[in-house]
């Protein structure tokens, strides 16, 4: 008999929060984007295609379908650790294994640019400004730094430059700010 | 020339985190001693065995961590955990206890959690609970107060009588716990717990020698000195006045009402205070800064959760003195007090201040 | 209930979160006179001392120029311009060290003093007949910037649109050891409470309150006795405690008022300004008297004399420091600022600025370094210091962690970086440093979102267009098509060139979807190659025809330009195939006979390589075929007499790259350093 009300009593107990929990779900139901959506915009943007996808939003769809979330070297350990959170996976080591240490923008030597194009096809963000035959220049605010251009352009005249230190960008360092001598 | 760089604040106090420990072992020395006196030298053989087994664990843990050994052995925290846990136990409970005690407190409550800062649990107090639940007899083998002894014991005595369990002179521990008039003699609160469940009533109970004053021969004295120690700690602002305060006002409004409800049940406000581990966990177990509360609204949740689960397991649970367990279980509570109680930040709003 | 204006009237104070007592250390400077400096042989000014942007250079070097002469005008409100401090010659403008913790380069004007210190003529003001306009014209056209620390620009702050309940005077000072402005409401009171009038004017404020911590006597009697005349101005003594001085802080001491997180005094009516400030403000609107110099507080023991100096701005610190009697110690700090919120300097070439209250050069007994830092012990003692009543243990804790969003949570930006919490750490956690690095990190990663979301919508934007043209590009070949079609119906040619065509086509899906990878990239190469090559015997021919077609100058140039493309893609390949040697050699040489045989040389190697069938291998052995043929091409070319058309754009490339290698060097260097 105990038995009996014992297992009556869980019964119902199960039932009652099983309806409540069910309930819930359906009244405070969080409306959210996609999840294609949401990756993406976790996604840095660069366009560099160093995941092996064309671009950002196809490895957002890839993720979406199982693949893995570290390969995105311009995004790094943040990006992971976000993508993880949103995945409910573990983070996991970028797979690259090669960071890319300081934030780069492309530069075009302008005098000896000749003008082909090819950058410009190239670029992802159309960071690149010119015409044909005529010199192009790289606007350095859109550059995403993602080397795309740097292969096509046949006379090797676009360099990665790393992106200047200035008192508004400067950080300081936790243990030494680096002594230097003087005179 | 070389100038040197550094990120101000360039200027800092002078109180270190070892003076503080070292300021909390001071504040210890007269209850310590009062201890001494009033049951027996076992409590300095005790303090010896847990502060070298305390180094020593703490030592060898950092060691295997790969962690610096020595600014961490000298921040002082593995003695303070020592001192706690030797005054807590028996003085005369067996070696081993005190060192598995102390061991385990260092390596596995405060070094496997990440060490000093990390450590959900106080770990004096977890290595007492510890104790208290594998070992009950030695745990609460306490000698009756010195007048009441029948044998007293030389400091020899107390260094043969922890190692071996006998005295010098042969008297076995269940001897030595026998007073005068031949009784074995517990704790007042065990006393206390047994008489009322032997239906005595607490008039008849307070008849027996052991409570000679308000709360009990020595442990008067030996609260009344820890509570020296403590308001010189909160007067030197090293712990906050907030924990201890709590903890006792709960403890005294709590016992006071049931005092008043049923006075041959309950024993009065004051005998709460004064006896047991009162004064000794108020100021300096609770107050314990890694394992307490940190926001100021939370220290007062804090020490009067302390104070009011002592009050429930002294009067319905199953041991005599109840610090170890309420300890533990407000450490339990503490991520959950902190978020809840954090202050209002300048400028934001009063309520919901996140968003 | 008294309204908090009645309250205020009736002299309540209030009290804020937190504070710390560090000794203050203030009388070995705050009761001796003020000391003139002598002039420094050079002044460095740099450009923008204040939060905003630079002005505009309005001088070149070599002039001449005079004392309280402009050498930057504003363009716009944002700017606040510096002036000379002396007359003197403008040696240089130049990247010199700059006063911000980074000492990171910026650009600084060098003036070198003539002694002369001839002043520019200078009208005063007559400041009851002016607008506000003018006044807050003459304020920003004289420099004036917030003298208490950061720097804001005065006249933003005084020509505030919003009305103001109450003008806050900051002479609080509670940082230990500074007294500078101590020293100048000793000197100064009256052109002080001058000052605050202007203000008056230009705020129309309800009172004005101003702040001073009780333990400056004299200075407190002087302002009290300048402001007698004055019904409105309050003067308030308030208990020494750090950071008293911190606007908030004093807001909330002398008002009772919180600045809602977020937002600026302004806008719950209060603005504040600094008593340097407002003797500055007199100086500028009366005397025509731009901001060229200010007090300094020099002080510490490793000096002989401690004392407050009237020094110019851009004084090299090192000026300062000698006069005082400076006995440096090994390793020794010196800070520009207070103890608790200034920051070292790396060397004392570094120039005093409008901002620069204090330099300090203590003893390592003095103020002694942070030991190791140890672990947490969550005592709290942070979270009872700080000023801004939030956790710093919790805030250290996300801090490590990089748990971003809990720092906003805990609001991490409403910490003032005041350092109370790690002057009372037991640990000696340097926890304003941590908080510095993660707010750094936010803003970086603010700014990454930002740039991303930026890079994301050209990205969209780009693929868009790129589709429309496709398919505008599709609807005319269909167009086109179509049109062919009926063409050729009507010209009543049959299917069989259509079928033609598709046989093509499908031999060529065969054969391209037999080709790997590996092989389209070879072809692409080689056709690559063939263009340029092409493109190189052009330039030769059309140079060849040359002599012989006479002198058409269109065909000259271009014929010149071709040759010239020739030579950049040879220098290029040959820059690529050639990493040894220096960029000298890789441009002028790349008509060198040596070059082919160098490449042969490496070619044996490169082939065995090669059997490690390396994509990228391969590449490069093409590339360097090119270069085989495009430098004989190129040299053939070159010879008959066009070096001279040539040379300056090779010497310009050849000193571009140059420049880019030795920009890599230094960075190098840097980075090993
Ligand atoms: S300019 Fe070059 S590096 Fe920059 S975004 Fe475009 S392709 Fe990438
Ligand atoms: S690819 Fe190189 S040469 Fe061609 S346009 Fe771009 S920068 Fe100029
Ligand atoms: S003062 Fe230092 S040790 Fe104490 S809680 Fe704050 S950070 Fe931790
Ligand atoms: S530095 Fe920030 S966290 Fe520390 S006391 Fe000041 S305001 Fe508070």
């Amino acid at each position: 008999m105990t038995l009996i009300t014992a297992l009556l009593a869980l019964g119902v107990l199960a039932l009652l929060f099983g309806a409540l929990l069910g309930y819930s779900a359906i009244r405070f139901k969080v409306e959210s984007d996609p999840l294609v959506e949401q990756i993406d915009d976790i996604l840095p943007q660069t366009q560099c295609g160093q995941c092996g996808y064309p671009g950002c939003r196809p490895y957002a769809e890839a993720i979406a379908n199982g693949d893995d979330i570290n390969k995105c070297p311009p995004g790094g350990e943040a990006t992971i650790k976000k993508l993880a959170e949103l995945m409910g996976v573990e983070a996991k080591p970028l797979n690259a294994a090669q960071e890319p240490a300081v934030k780069r923008v492309a530069f075009i030597r302008e005098d000896e640019c000749i003008g082909c194009t090819k950058c410009i096809q190239a670029c992802p963000v159309d960071a690149i400004l010119g015409a044909s035959k005529l010199m192009h220049t790289v606007i350095a605010e859109e550059c995403t730094g993602c080397d795309l251009c740097v292969e096509p352009c046949p006379v090797d005249c676009i360099d990665m430059i790393p992106i200047p230190v200035t008192p508004e960008r400067w950080k300081w360092d936790l243990q030494a700010i680096p002594v230097k001598l003087v005179e | 020339m070389s100038f040197k760089i550094a990120s101000s604040p360039h200027h800092h106090n002078q109180r270190s985190t070892a003076g503080l420990m070292k300021l909390v072992t001071l504040a210890c020395i007269p209850g310590i001693a009062l201890q001494a006196v009033f049951f027996g030298y076992g409590v300095l053989v005790q303090l010896v065995l847990a502060i070298c087994t305390a180094w020593l664990a703490e030592a060898v843990m950092l060691w295997l961590r790969g962690k610096s050994i020595l600014p961490r052995l000298t921040d002082h925290s593995a003695l303070v955990t020592a001192v706690l846990l030797a005054i807590s136990i028996p003085p005369y409970a067996p070696w081993w206890l005190v060192v598995i005690g102390t061991a385990f407190a260092i390596i596995f409550v405060k070094q496997l959690y990440g060490g000093l800062g990390n450590n959900l649990f106080n770990p004096a107090m977890a290595a007492y609970v510890l104790l208290l639940i594998s070992f009950p007899v030695q745990m609460t083998q306490w000698l009756p107060p010195l007048p009441l002894q029948a044998v007293t014991l030389s400091p020899l005595d107390a260094v043969c009588a922890v190692f071996t369990q006998y005295s010098c002179s042969g008297f076995s521990i269940t001897q030595l716990q026998q007073g005068i008039d031949g009784s074995t003699l517990a704790t007042p609160l065990d006393t206390l717990r047994t008489d009322l469940a032997q239906g005595l009533t607490l008039t008849e109970s307070y008849s027996k020698p052991v409570y000679q004053s308000i709360a009990g021969a020595g442990w008067l004295w030996v609260n009344l000195a820890y509570l020296a120690g403590g308001l010189f700690l909160v007067q030197q602002k090293i712990i906050s006045w907030r924990i201890p305060t709590a903890v006792i006002v709960s403890l005294f409004l709590l016992s006071a009402l049931g005092w008043l409800a049923a006075a041959d049940a309950n024993p009065s406000p004051l005998f709460h205070l004064f006896s047991g581990a009162t004064m000794l966990a108020a100021f300096f177990i609770a107050t314990d800064p890694v394992s307490a509360s940190t926001t100021d609204k939370g220290r007062l949740y804090y020490g009067a959760l302390i104070g009011a689960l002592v009050f429930v397991i002294r009067t319905f649970g199953g041991y005599p003195d109840a610090f170890a367990f309420a300890v533990l279980l407000a450490n339990m509570c503490v991520p959950l007090i902190d978020y809840y109680t954090r202050p209002r930040t300048y400028g934001h709003k009063a309520k919901g201040s996140t968003k | 209930m008294p309204s908090l204006f009645q309250q205020i009237q009736a002299g309540a104070l209030w009290d804020f979160h937190g504070g710390v007592h560090p000794p203050v250390r203030k009388t070995q400077t705050s009761s001796k006179p003020i000391a003139n400096l002598p002039l420094p042989d050079r002044l460095y000014l740099p450009v923008r001392q204040h939060i905003g942007v630079a002005g505009q250079l309005s001088i070149t070097t070599g002039e001449r120029v005079l004392k309280g002469q402009a050498l930057t005008f504003a363009d716009n409100s944002m700017v606040v311009p510096v002036h000379a401090p002396t007359s003197g010659t403008i040696i240089a403008i130049t990247e010199h060290t700059s006063p911000h913790p980074s000492a990171l380069p910026e650009t600084v004007i060098v003036l070198e003093p003539d002694g002369a210190d001839e002043w520019r003529p200078r009208q005063p003001l007559n400041i009851v007949s002016c607008d506000n306009q003018t006044i807050l014209e003459r304020i920003q056209d004289n420099g004036i910037a917030g003298m208490g620390g950061a720097g804001f620009p005065t006249h933003l702050k005084a020509g505030m649109s919003q009305p103001v309940d109450y003008l806050i005077i900051n002479a609080v000072e509670c940082e230990p050891y500074i007294s500078a402005d101590d020293a100048l409401m000793q000197e100064a009171p009256t052109t002080i409470v001058k000052g605050i009038d202007i203000l008056c004017k230009l705020l129309n404020p309800k009172a004005v309150l101003i702040g001073i911590e009780d333990d400056k006597p004299i200075a407190i009697a002087a302002l009290k006795a300048a402001c007698s005349q004055r019904e409105h101005y309050y003067v308030r003594e308030v208990p020494v405690k750090y950071p008293s001085g911190g606007e908030k802080q004093l807001i909330q001491l002398l008002t009772n008022k919180e600045v809602p997180a977020g937002r600026r005094p302004a806008d719950i009516g209060i603005v504040m300004q600094n008593v340097g400030t407002a003797f500055a403000v007199a100086q500028a609107v009366l005397d025509d008297h731009p901001l060229i110099s200010r007090i300094v507080t020099v002080t510490g023991e490793t000096l002989v004399h401690p004392q407050n100096v009237h020094a110019l701005i851009g004084t090299p610190v090192a000026a300062l420091l000698d006069f005082c009697g400076f006995q440096a110690e090994q390793r020794q700090k010196v800070i520009m600022g207070g103890p608790m919120m200034g920051f070292t300097l790396p060397d004392l070439s570094v120039p005093v600025v409008k901002t620069t209250n204090c330099i300090l050069a203590p003893t390592a007994t003095e103020l002694p370094d942070a030991g190791p830092e140890l672990d947490c012990i969550r005592c709290s003692s942070c979270a009872d210091a700080c000023p801004a009543t939030l956790l710093p243990q919790q805030l250290l804790w996300y801090s490590k962690a990089k748990d971003h969003d809990k720092l906003q949570e805990y609001n991490l930006a409403d910490c003032i970086e005041c350092g109370a919490c790690a002057y009372v750490c037991p640990s000696e956690i340097p926890l304003v440093q941590y908080y510095r690095i993660a707010k750094a990190d936010i803003r970086e990663q603010q700014r990454e979102a930002l740039k991303a979301e930026q890079a994301k919508a050209r990205f969209e934007a780009r693929n868009a267009r790129l589709e429309a043209e496709k398919q505008a590009r599709l609807a005319r070949n269909q167009q086109l098509a179509a049109a062919r079609e009926q063409a050729q119906q009507q010209s009543g040619a049959t299917n069989a060139v259509a079928d033609a065509l598709t046989r093509i086509k499908t031999k060529q899906a065969e054969h391209a979807a037999e080709k790997t990878r590996e092989q389209i990239l070879a072809e692409r190469e080689q056709k690559k190659q063939q263009a340029r090559d092409y493109q190189a015997q052009k330039a030769a021919s059309a140079k060849q025809d040359e002599p012989t077609q006479g002198a058409l100058s269109a065909d000259d140039s271009s014929a010149t330009k071709n040759a010239a493309v020739a030579a950049a893609i040879a220098r290029a390949k040959a820059k690529k195939e050639q990493a040894a040697l220096t960029a000298d050699t890789a441009t002028t040489n790349a008509s060198d006979t040596e070059q082919p045989g160098n490449s042969e040389a490496i070619d044996p190697r490169q082939a065995a390589v090669a059997a490690a069938i390396a994509r990228a291998k391969a590449k490069k052995e093409q590339a360097a075929l090119t270069t085989d043929t495009a430098t004989t091409n190129a040299s053939d070319t070159e010879q008959p007499g066009n070096n001279e058309a040539i040379d300056p754009r090779q010497a310009a490339v050849a000193a571009a790259i140059a420049r880019a290698k030795a920009r890599k060097a230094t960075a190098k260097l840097e980075g090993e350093e």
